[in-house]
């Protein structure tokens, strides 16, 4: 189908971008690659879309104090290449592979992936399991959100109107293993993983599991299984199938921690 | 009152300027502004490929990016990367083995075939069909699309 009909700008500057967030309907786009489907479905409708692909302070990886600092308009492929994101957080490089296929992860952003809180996606486990700060704009300042207090739910974030999620602090891992399983390459997630080792505490974020990532700080593995929640079932596999599959991923992950 | 929007881009070497509605995603625009009807489209929600094009040089879904997001790229379809004879090899391997029968989704999988092609790596089978995992087709079962792509890689 086509997409309904809206208005357009690109702002320049973030408080350009705040000004047009202001007017009544108005919804911010990135990479497009999840608000255009949805507009094209028709299950969107926003009277004005504001591109912040052009404002500068939006782009680029930097690495500050062990803590690296990615640009909410970073692409999927330019973190994918990234040389410091391969070397000081080989789990978010190991995730990004993950994501749909290299025409979307050419448009698709980091920023865009965090904001939208897609239960099944890939980004926001690797933010909880790392516990990355994510990093807030309004007009009235930045502020910053833990991950795990940013997921709110399904779709559903800690961000407010008028605000734009601006770029993600993520600390550097010891050991780290992502596990995805998934009915075809690029496919949603039936249920994945981000683990993370770090002196003597072990961090796994499940996806595809509940309706936001799924934390767990285990001791043992046995303690880890019982842990996990009952998931709810998709269109293909019942509840006690995803929970059988979330624990298999769990064993291996335990193994290579 | 729909919002017109003015656009500058390239498209296969040639500037075009044109007046577009700010819902128009680009396919709808090369075909129906252009007359460029290489780029299909299929799904229109960017999971069969079959739109695939490239911008500044990275291929993308046409239909997940809007015309008035092309102001100021380079793009380049299926007839400019056909008329400059970039895919020639693939287009004869594509001819050769069989890797098509309806052909509508040969423009997108051509275009995302050569973008692995002239990355330089000598994919494995399993890396090709990795690499089109995202390009649909309903005739051929792959084999015969993943055959003429390893034919071309490998020599």
């Amino acid at each position: 189908m086509k997409a309904p009909s809206f208005a357009y700008a690109k702002p320049r500057s973030l408080a350009e971008a705040f000004e047009l967030l202001e007017r009544p309907g108005a919804k911010i786009l990135a990479g497009g690659q999840s608000l255009i489907p949805s507009l094209n479905l028709r299950l969107s409708s926003p009277e004005l879309l504001v591109d912040i692909t052009a404002i500068e302070g939006l782009k680029g990886i930097s690495l500050k104090n062990g803590t690296l600092r990615v640009g909410a308009l970073c692409t999927h492929t330019q973190v994918e290449r990234s040389a410091e994101v391969s070397e000081h957080l080989p789990l978010v490089a190991e995730a990004v592979s993950h994501i749909a296929h290299p025409a979307i992860r050419n448009r698709g952003t980091l920023g865009g992936s965090l904001a939208l809180a897609d239960p099944a996606a890939e980004l926001p486990a690797c933010a909880v399991a790392l516990d990355a700060v994510l990093v807030v704009a309004a007009k009235k300042g930045e502020r910053r959100v833990s991950a795990a207090d940013f997921f709110k739910g399904l779709f559903e974030t800690d961000l407010k109107s008028g605000e734009i999620l601006v770029g993600a602090e993520f600390p550097k891992a010891g050991k780290s293993v992502f596990l995805e399983l998934a009915r075809r390459q690029g496919d949603y997630a039936i249920v994945g993983l981000a683990a993370v080792s770090r002196s003597n505490e072990k961090r796994i974020a499940f996806f595809g599991l509940g309706s936001k990532p799924v934390l767990l700080k285990p001791k043992s593995l046995e303690e880890a299984k019982k842990s996990l929640p009952v998931p709810a079932a998709d269109l293909y596999h019942s509840a006690s199938t995803k929970l059988h599959l979330a624990k298999v991923l769990l064993e291996r992950a335990w193994n290579s921690l | 009152m729909e919002q017109s929007l003015s656009v500058t881009m390239t498209v296969n070497g040639a500037q075009v300027t044109r007046s577009v509605p700010a819902r128009q995603h680009l396919v709808d625009f090369l075909r129906e502004e252009l007359g460029l009807t290489g780029s299909h489209l299929g799904c229109e929600h960017g999971v069969c490929g079959a739109c695939t094009i490239r911008v500044d040089g990275e291929i993308v879904r046409g239909c997940l990016m809007l015309a008035v997001q092309a102001n100021g790229c380079r793009v380049d379809t299926i007839e400019g990367l056909s008329d400059s004879k970039e895919l020639e090899k693939l287009q004869a391997a594509f001819h050769r083995r069989n890797a098509l029968q309806c052909g509508f989704c040969t423009p997108g999988m051509l275009m995302a075939a050569q973008d692995l092609i002239r990355n330089g790596k000598k994919a494995t089978r399993e890396e090709i069909r990795a690499y089109i995992s995202g390009n649909y087709c309903r005739c051929t079962g792959y084999q015969a699309i993943v055959d003429a792509i390893e034919e071309v890689i490998h020599g």
